[in-house]
């Protein structure tokens, strides 16, 4: 293996209607019009010298490096070619030799103003300067030539002071060309427009905002700026440090659902660093804090390479060699089932892991344990998607892919933070709001995305946690009221029955926005005004997270989500859609494998004699035909001594699940207890015995993200615990009594894809050829589905569902006066198992609750003081941060961190269809407080403290 | 006849800069009796004159120069006119420096309040704008063709084609842009026009949107021009109270509304894509084109972007002043130009002449020799990128096409004099140094050549005789001239070029 250069082509791909050809050094081109010379020569094979050019950011034509001669050209200097476009009959030529003489005096100027010694630079051997210099005789026993511009005495940036504040980059001003490629990068690429150039002429300098510097200021650190970076001003310190790498291995993050593939580029088997890929289809070259930056964690020291076991949660760990930890667990699991009967464990598949190791797993249940007692963390966030549009267009995913919103016209966006939990698709949303899409933000707080530089949110609907489906009906009832719905769509493409019932429900009073005004708190004019927009805005597509889901109504929400997409006729074609922004790597895998107790892969019911029979002839097994228990009834099962063992793959029930103390009282009732995770969690507390797992630099499979799509995922390195969690769990099968005699990952692939009808196009072998395939992927879609629903629904015709509004239980009162919600931050992920074991702390170490400045001075609350949180669940404390961005009446934290333990006041409410539970609302009262809450006290006395340090 | 006794005293930034707004307060004071009236006129241009104070009295106007005198001891206004007659006054059309300039565009400076919209209609005001809404877009481009008129601003390319251009966009919002960004030094045309004639510029710039289809227009003023800030407000306010901007314009369907955007102090803001991205909200930097404004301008809409000079010169062009315009010169240098002499020059002014007027002529018939009597040396034309002639080229002809065979340009119309005392090689310098100070640093070789630039001249200052350093002037200058972004970079070897080539042993021995 090498190192992966990609091509660039300067400028961007044109789309046009109209084609131009042109002769570049005498070779015919043709290409649409409006594109650069400089992409079609590098299409023709030619590469025109260039410094500030870059195929994902616009022209700027700064370097002056491009510049080329062509037959007629008129004015006083050359042009460059990255800022002019081919014309027809255009000859072109690239060299001649004064351009050549040009490019070397540029060069010259460039290096009057550079170090001269490449060899102890940290980029030396990926630095453009370098190569131009090499390629104009600038560089002699890599160093570069000193200048003929270079006077004694003459003005020079060098000695500037090195910016090393970003625990993950350097800016080292010194070797900085001013190509703006870092401004750009960070405008038109990530959209934060946290750099600009400071003064001008020669004085010009990078700057990050108003800040001193990188860290003070408003860069999210998604490195955009790194990678765009010509020369070494801006690296990464971990190339300083292990030295340039030399080998590639194109991979996929293990962040969250966008799946953006990356070059892991390595030296010595060692990560250098994570570079996004340009071709991943999910990401096109860009990446995010986490995935570039945080991944640290593999290699952190408080990682475990040898298996732990213990009879008891109060004893120590003991460590022992893989056979015996694995006989232990099944030797247990197997006690348990003699004495407590076959339903009595269960397991969970993690949505962090691949859809190898997430299938396996739910194999395991059902074959060695025998039952149906499966589950997976889509439980508690995407459950209600899954069950939402199956009933309404038939199948359980989103139905766009990310690009599709490049030709959204109106975006809505309810209940989902895209800038924090989905940075990367968050940027392609705002490029497309920058080029005048418009947008509708629905949530109670004033996200990023409401208004951010060159973005404002056209409405932004503050509505109270808890109202989504009245406001969701109120849009509806304003599209049928007005007559915005779309007749020949719904003629076409819905069911008729369920639309005429569904017209009957929507049109009443009840679903009125002057209805929805007193539990949305949101005036109906307004709901008026977004709802046209939505109604009547050409292309409407929503994007929607766990503000939807997580609630006691979810999955009528979702269904209220897509009745308005139907009767708007806003689902299946590109640029529409419904689309759920999932939270993890592989939650959508996950739920694909068959992880649900009520489902085989692919989404088939369990109780379906045809579908079951498919599975026992391939597994020689007999399944169970009745669902088996949910996550939330497993607890409760354990609680009531009917649930005795588990298996739980990569979650961390104990800091994520809802109401902390009836999960502890659960987790304390269990007689078997394994948990498979990098890192001892909270959870592990509570096991009997823990399987080292491997990180997803270690992991071969497959990850399908938020847009369905299947990314491959190569391992880096070999598992440092010295077998890959497939293996683990088809040892657990065995020692069970139940030989499953895979070889490898893919042979598991294979298997998925033999007995999952939209996966039958699915292998390493064609995703090594194309990069990734959205399913459906078969016969009839060889190359996949990036777009669903395109001519007729999954199920046929779209069905209208009526989506009364039935209000949570937990509402405000007197002695609970405000809604906690609860979500997530930009650097941290979820519980935090991977991130809080990265630099990453040195933005967030600790969850915060926000809380307006009118609540926080009648409570008698300061900014950054201890306050208690406390609810008819529980109590804890954690600081107080006084922001406008959240609405007075609520309060918000996130749940990174175990020692706030923010779930111990959450509830166990949940979705009436698939309990998900409602995180998202709580009555909650808030006060000053000067000591920790009895949970945190208890948890810091009694649970051994996992040692975290910053030091990855 | 009124007996109005009427005392022009000349609101203007130069006339203001020597002293007019103290003499008006000192005036002013002495006035008890009502029929006696101020006006502030605009200045006539004859700058070595001001502050030039006029009485009209039964219907006869005579001006004197009051430069440098106190008039703080005088107790009542007759003591004023007694010291006035004291002065000779003369009637200032008189006198050759007005008398044989070609006014054409500059015909109202001088003469009434600047923002008395009657008098500007009494002097044919405004009668081209209806001319213009009744002949229609295409006729009102034709006539503009026709008249031959080349950009003021510097590049002098031809108008008419230009709003062609923009009139062909088949899009529906386009936009028109006024640079008002006087950068050159020793220039002020535009200025005089805006502080001494504002409705001149509201009406070219209504005809001309009006023209290629546009509904908005911004004037990109310097921030250095605070008092021609003033008086575009003003008469922008004034145009639209009388509906010759707003809606419905003079009861057509024609809309228009003008925009004052006032400038950071960028030179290359006057640089017209500079100009658009500060109009944007965006820091000065130059955009390359392609695309053209007229094609993909100001927020991605086609946009015409002139000159102040230029849009005001339109008027005259839809008037009965179309032929007198139009036959005066030939190639791309028809029509009059407000040339602005300046430096050490005895009478510095705006002359508005034909192009084909000699340097000699300019020098010593207008401007009446250096002012420091020593002998003549170096002429500058067009601004700070402009090349110099020296005294022995007095005969060049200051049309555009001879100061291209010169390598130069008239640019702006600046033209500023130097005596004997100066040195041509910090000439050379401050070029370069000019680049340094206004370059926006977007392309390499404005930006850091520049600043090698001064660096090898201070060096050549040293030793002219460096063979070494002349050469690495020349690769320099070879380096700006054909890869800069801009003509800003671009341009600034023309002083240097011009010293070398027309000033031997000056800069470097040969």
């Amino acid at each position: 293996m090498t190192l992966l250069k990609e091509k660039d082509y300067g400028t961007p791909k044109i789309e046009s209607d109209n084609n131009v050809t042109g002769y570049i050094d005498g070779i015919e081109i043709t290409v649409p019009e409006g594109t650069s010379i400089m992409r079609a020569a590098a299409m023709v094979g030619i590469d025109i010298p260039s410094l500030c050019a870059s195929d994902n950011m616009d022209a700027f034509g700064s370097c002056r490096l491009c510049i080329v001669d062509f037959e007629g050209r008129k004015g006083f200097g050359y042009p460059s070619s990255c800022t002019t476009p081919l014309s027809n009959g255009m000859k072109v030529k690239t060299k001649n030799s004064h351009l050549k003489s040009l490019r070397k005096d540029l060069l010259e100027m460039y290096i009057s103003d550079h170090p001269l010694d490449c060899n102890t630079c940290s980029a030396d051997g990926d630095c453009d300067l370098q190569t131009q210099a090499d390629d104009h005789n600038l560089l002699n026993n890599n160093q570069l030539v000193a200048s003929k511009y270079d006077f004694k005495d003459g003005c020079t940036h060098l000695d500037a002071e090195v910016d090393a504040s970003n625990p993950y980059f350097n800016f080292d001003p010194e070797k900085c060309i001013v190509c703006s490629k870092c401004v750009r990068a960070c405008n038109e690429v990530q959209g934060t427009f946290a750099l600009s150039v400071d003064s001008r002429g020669f004085e010009s300098t990078i700057k990050p905002g108003v800040s001193d510097n990188f860290f003070d200021s408003e860069c999210v650190s998604c490195g955009a700026c790194v990678q765009a970076c010509p020369t070494g001003s801006l690296i990464e310190k971990s190339v300083a440090e292990k030295g340039m790498p030399n080998e590639t291995v194109l991979t996929t993050c293990a962040y969250c659902g966008v799946g953006c593939s990356f070059k892991a580029e390595v030296r010595n088997n060692d990560v250098v660093r994570m570079v996004p890929y340009k071709e991943g289809g999910a990401n096109n070259g860009h990446s995010c804090i986490k995935g570039r930056f945080a991944w640290g964690y593999a290699k952190h020291k408080d990682r475990l390479s040898k298996p732990l076991i213990r009879d008891d949660i109060k004893d120590d760990w003991k460590e022992v060699e893989w056979d015996e930890a694995i006989r232990f667990a099944a030797r247990r699991f197997k006690e348990i089932q003699n004495e407590y009967g076959t339903n009595s464990i269960g397991g969970i598949t993690s949505a962090r892991t691949t859809n190898e190791e997430a299938y396996i797993v739910q194999k395991l249940i059902r074959t060695a344990f025998g039952n149906n007692n499966v589950d997976t963390c889509a439980r508690v966030c995407h459950s209600p998607t899954g069950y939402g549009l199956k009933q309404t267009f038939g199948t359980s995913a989103g139905t766009q892919n990310f690009e599709s919103v490049q030709n959204a016209d109106v975006i809505m966006v309810i209940g989902a933070n895209p800038t924090v939990g989905h940075p990367v698709f968050a940027s392609q949303m705002k490029k497309r709001i920058r080029q005048g899409a418009k947008l509708i933000v629905v949530d109670p707080r004033k996200t990023d995305i409401v208004k951010s530089p060159h973005v404002k949110a056209d409405f932004h609907l503050p509505i109270l946690p808890g109202s989504n489906v009245p406001l969701i009906n109120a849009f509806s009832h304003v599209a049928v009221h007005e007559d915005l719905i779309d007749h020949e769509y719904i003629k076409n493409r819905c069911d008729e029955a369920s639309f005429n019932d569904w017209i009957d429900f929507i049109k009443d009073d009840s679903n009125s926005p002057e209805a929805a005004e007193k539990p949305t708190g949101v005036d109906a004019s307004t709901i008026r005004k977004a709802a046209r927009l939505y109604a009547s805005g050409n292309n409407g597509a929503i994007y929607y997270g766990l503000g939807v889901t997580e609630h006691s109504q979810g999955s009528t929400m979702v269904m209220g989500m897509a009745n308005l997409a139907m009767a708007t006729g806003n689902v299946g074609f590109v640029g529409a859609g419904v689309n759920p922004l999932r939270g993890q790597n592989n939650v959508q895998g996950s739920c694909d494998m068959g992880s649900f107790p009520h489902e085989l892969p692919g989404y088939r019911p369990i109780t379906d004699d045809a579908v079951r029979s498919i599975f026992e002839n391939k597994w020689n097994v007999k399944i169970q035909n009745e669902p088996g228990m949910r996550s939330v009834n497993m607890f409760d099962a354990a609680v009531g001594g009917q649930f005795k063992g588990i298996y739980i793959q990569g979650e961390d029930f104990l800091q994520s699940e809802p109401n902390t103390q009836h999960i502890e009282e659960a987790f304390g009732s269990m007689d078997c207890v394994v948990v498979q995770d990098l890192f001892l969690t909270e959870t592990a507390n509570f096991a009997h015995v823990f399987f080292p797992a491997t990180s997803f630099l270690e992991k071969d499979g497959t990850f399908t993200n938020a847009e369905r799509r299947i990314n491959r995922v190569r391992p880096v390195m070999e598992p440092i615990t010295g077998k890959h969690e497939w293996e683990i769990t088809q040892e657990l099968a065995a020692a069970m009594g139940y030989e499953m005699n895979f070889e490898s990952s893919e042979e598991i692939l294979n298997e998925i894809a033999e007995l999952t009808p939209t996966f039958t196009g699915v292998s390493f072998k064609k995703l090594d050829e194309v990069g990734s395939l959205q399913w459906p992927c078969n016969e009839s879609a060889p190359l996949g589905t990036p777009i669903m629903h395109v001519d007729e629904f999954v199920r046929g015709k779209g069905q209208f569902i009526i989506t009364d509004y039935v209000p949570t239980t937990e509402t405000a009162n007197r002695r609970f006066p405000l809604l906690l919600t609860t979500g997530r931050n930009l650097v941290q992920y979820n519980v935090g198992t991977q991130t809080r074991r990265t630099h990453n702390t040195l933005w967030s170490n600790e969850d915060v609750l926000e809380i307006h400045p009118a609540d926080a001075s009648t409570r008698g609350i300061d900014n950054d003081s201890l306050v208690l949180l406390r609810s008819r669940k529980g109590e804890t404390t954690l600081k107080a941060f006084i922001t406008e961005k959240i609405p007075a009446g609520v309060v918000y934290t996130t749940f990174h961190n175990p020692e706030t333990g923010a779930n111990v006041v959450t509830t166990e409410n949940s979705d009436w269809a698939t309990n998900c539970p409602e995180y998202k609302v709580t009555a909650v009262e808030v006060e000053p407080a000067n000591h920790r809450s009895k949970w945190q006290k208890n948890r810091n006395d009694d649970l051994s403290q996992i040692p975290i340090t910053v030091n990855p | 006849m009124s007996k109005v006794i009427k005392i022009y005293i000349p609101n203007e930034t130069s006339a203001n800069s020597v002293g007019a707004n103290m003499l008006h307060k000192t005036i002013s004071n002495l006035i008890k009796e009502e029929s006696v009236k101020i006006i502030r006129n605009g200045s006539w241009g004859a700058y070595w004159l001001e502050p030039f104070i006029e009485i009209e009295k039964d219907g006869v106007r005579t001006g004197a120069s009051y430069r440098n005198i106190d008039l703080t001891h005088l107790k009542t206004i007759e003591d004023f006119f007694l010291d006035f007659e004291k002065k000779n006054p003369f009637d200032i059309n008189e006198i050759d420096f007005i008398k044989n300039q070609n006014r054409i565009v500059f015909s109202r400076i001088g003469q009434q309040d600047p923002l008395d919209i009657n008098y500007y209609r009494a002097t044919k005001g405004y009668e081209s704008l209806i001319t213009a809404l009744e002949i229609g877009h295409q006729e009102t481009i034709d006539r503009i063709k026709s008249s031959g008129l080349t950009g003021r601003g510097g590049a002098a390319f031809p108008t008419g084609i230009k709003m062609q251009t923009v009139f062909d966009q088949d899009v529906s919002t386009k936009y028109l842009a006024c640079n008002a960004d006087e950068g050159d030094g020793g220039t002020f045309s535009d200025r005089l026009i805006m502080e001494s004639d504002p409705f001149s510029l509201i009406e070219g710039m209504t005809i001309a949107a009006y023209a290629v289809g546009a509904s908005k227009g911004y004037i990109y003023l310097r921030s250095e021009y605070p008092l021609a800030k003033d008086f575009l407000s003003n008469a922008i306010d004034i145009a639209l109270k009388n509906n010759y901007l707003g809606e419905n314009i003079q009861n057509t369907d024609f809309n228009f509304e003008i925009e004052l955007r006032i400038g950071a102090g960028s030179y290359v803001c006057g640089e017209e894509t500079a100009m658009m991205e500060s109009i944007e909200g965006r820091r000065g930097l130059v955009r390359s084109k392609p695309p053209l404004p007229a094609i993909n301008g100001l927020f991605g809409k086609p946009t015409l972007i002139n000159n102040v000079v230029t849009l005001a010169t339109i008027p005259a062009l839809l008037s009965d002043q179309h032929s007198e315009f139009s036959k005066i010169g030939s190639n791309k240098s028809v029509g009059t130009m407000p040339f602005q002499l300046s430096g050490n020059i005895k009478n510095g002014g705006l002359i508005e002449t034909r192009f084909d007027i000699t340097l000699k002529e300019m020098i010593e018939n207008y401007g009446s020799g250096t002012k420091s009597d020593k002998p003549l040396h170096a002429i500058q034309i067009g601004g700070p990128l402009g090349i110099y002639l020296s005294s022995n080229m007095l005969n060049t002809s200051l049309t555009i096409e001879s100061l291209e065979e010169l390598k130069g340009s008239v640019g702006h119309g600046g033209i500023i004099v130097f005596d004997d005392s100066v040195d041509m090689s910090e000439q050379a310098k401050f070029a370069m140094e000019f680049c340094v100070k206004e370059s926006c640093g977007k392309c390499t070789p404005c930006r850091i050549g520049s600043v090698r630039g001064v660096e090898i001249i201070e060096r050549l200052q040293k030793n002219k005789a460096s063979k070494e350093d002349a050469i690495l002037l020349e690769d320099l200058c070879e380096t700006l001239e054909s890869t800069s972004l801009c003509a800003m970079g671009g341009m600034t070897p023309n002083p240097i070029h011009s010293i070398i080539n027309y000033f031997p042993n000056e800069l470097i021995e040969k």
